[in-house]
């Protein structure tokens, strides 16, 4: 029987959850048995080649590659997860919630400490994707099955979850590994 | 003493005192009943509604409600539980709670009932208000992202510190926590060992200087739910 396939995306996230999901140690080795991994930075697979049970995002909706890549996990999923803080609630890049869209371009272009810009353009690459006016959480993007909450979710949450979901168990975390920070 | 006063919570016989309230009788007899705007020590406000119980089926806050004889009190069932759940997960939405940062977590009253309410994600929609923050004060400083205006900084400072230092300005949405001077904390009289500087429940009013000073793992909430430990009796 073929394993079944697992997907992950970073969107505006810092890699963090990721890295937390390497933290599992030497039980990536049982995770590579339980499944396959399709579309994901873990193995570089940049387009889905077919329906995964689950699918991982972190980060949340900060421009509008997030959007589209974030609806294609929904499409592809079975069971779609938000995995981390900023996918639940935007998390640090929904920091700049507050502030104008033209007040950020100008921090990050033109008027920031570190930013060399003689030329004084903002980039506007068709290439670039646009950003959004804030920076939404998954869920009022696409619906989410499950979230694991965390910046980042200890290796053991994901992994509890993960080996939960594909044993078609209930996903029940003891109260120490559902935590916010 | 007088008399007690008998009545049942969730089936459980409880005794309490002429004079007190559920939330004290229950806490009394180890029985947990989930608050924010109180605090021990100041008069109960009433405002945050997470202590709400059923009292013989109408909704009452149980830190102002005072015990009667023969009452019955549903606090600890699905229906009361989702009431709070919902209550919680609107404090969370209405501010910014950027919990990965915040100097309070671990030891945050909000963020340990959401844990114990086994809240992942709140299901409203997130507004991401504008709030300052007054850094103003030497030793002390206001984050409004984080208040989740319940009152316990002004009932301490004039009740306790006999100051009024705080009071709430505006209603509805612009509600937030005012400092009794122009517009900064600093031209107040707080003083850090004031009562007011340690009556926030979550991150809002906090003392400069302190820092993240628990490690992760050794924090208020890291282990247990809040509210074990009037369950185990130690309160
Ligand atoms: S005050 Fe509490 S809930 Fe708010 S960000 Fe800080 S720890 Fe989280
Ligand atoms: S600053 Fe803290 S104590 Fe004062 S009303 Fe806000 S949350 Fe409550
Ligand atoms: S604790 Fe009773 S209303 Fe807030």
């Amino acid at each position: 029987m073929a394993k079944p396939k697992v997907a992950t995306t970073s969107l505006a996230g810092c890699f963090g959850c990721h890295m937390s999901l390497l933290d599992i140690d030497d039980r990536i080795l049982k995770l590579v048995e339980l499944v396959d991994f399709d579309k994901s930075p873990v193995d570089d697979i940049k387009e889905f080649t077919g329906r995964c049970a689950v699918g991982l995002i972190e980060g949340g909706c900060c421009n509008e590659e997030n959007v589209k890549v974030l609806r294609d996990f929904r499409a592809h999923c079975d069971i779609l997860i938000s995995v981390g803080d900023c996918a639940i609630m935007g998390g640090i890049p929904a920091m700049r919630n507050g502030i104008p869209l033209q007040e950020c371009y100008a921090e990050a272009y033109l008027k920031g400490p570190t930013v060399h810009n003689p030329s004084g353009r903002i980039p506007n690459d068709p290439e670039l994707p646009l950003l959004l006016n804030r920076v939404y959480p998954c869920h009022e993007v696409v619906k989410i099955d499950y979230h694991l909450p965390g910046c980042p979710p200890p290796a053991d949450t994901l992994w509890e979850a993960l080996v939960a979901l594909l044993s078609d168990k209930p996903v029940q975390l003891p109260y120490e590994l559902v935590k916010y920070d | 003493m007088s008399a007690t006063i008998e009545f049942v919570i969730d089936g459980k016989e409880i005794q309490g005192q002429p004079g007190q309230t559920i939330l004290e009788a229950a806490q009394q007899a180890g029985v947990y009943i989930p608050r924010l705007c109180y605090m021990k020590g100041l008069v109960p406000h009433g405002s945050c509604r997470v202590c709400t119980v059923l009292v013989n089926g109408r909704p009452q806050s149980a830190c102002t409600q005072p015990v009667a004889p023969g009452m019955v009190v549903e606090n600890n069932t699905e229906k009361v539980t989702a009431l709070r759940r919902n209550i919680v997960e609107m404090l969370f939405v209405e501010g910014n709670h950027f919990c990965m940062f915040c100097e309070k977590s671990g030891n945050c009253e909000l963020q340990a009932l959401a844990y114990r309410l086994g809240i992942a994600a709140p299901k409203y929609p997130y507004l991401f208000p504008t709030r300052d923050i007054d850094m103003s004060h030497p030793d002390v400083f206001i984050d409004r992202n984080r208040c989740i205006l319940c009152g316990r900084c002004v009932r301490a400072s004039r009740d306790v510190d006999g100051k009024h230092v705080f009071d709430f300005v505006g209603r509805g949405p612009h509600k937030r926590v005012a400092v009794n001077a122009e517009v900064r904390l600093a031209d107040t009289n707080l003083d850090v060992r004031d009562k007011a500087a340690e009556a926030c429940p979550v991150g809002a009013i906090m003392k400069k200087r302190v820092g993240y000073a628990v490690p992760i793992g050794q924090r208020l909430y890291d282990h247990k739910p809040i509210g074990s430990e009037i369950e185990n009796g130690k309160k």
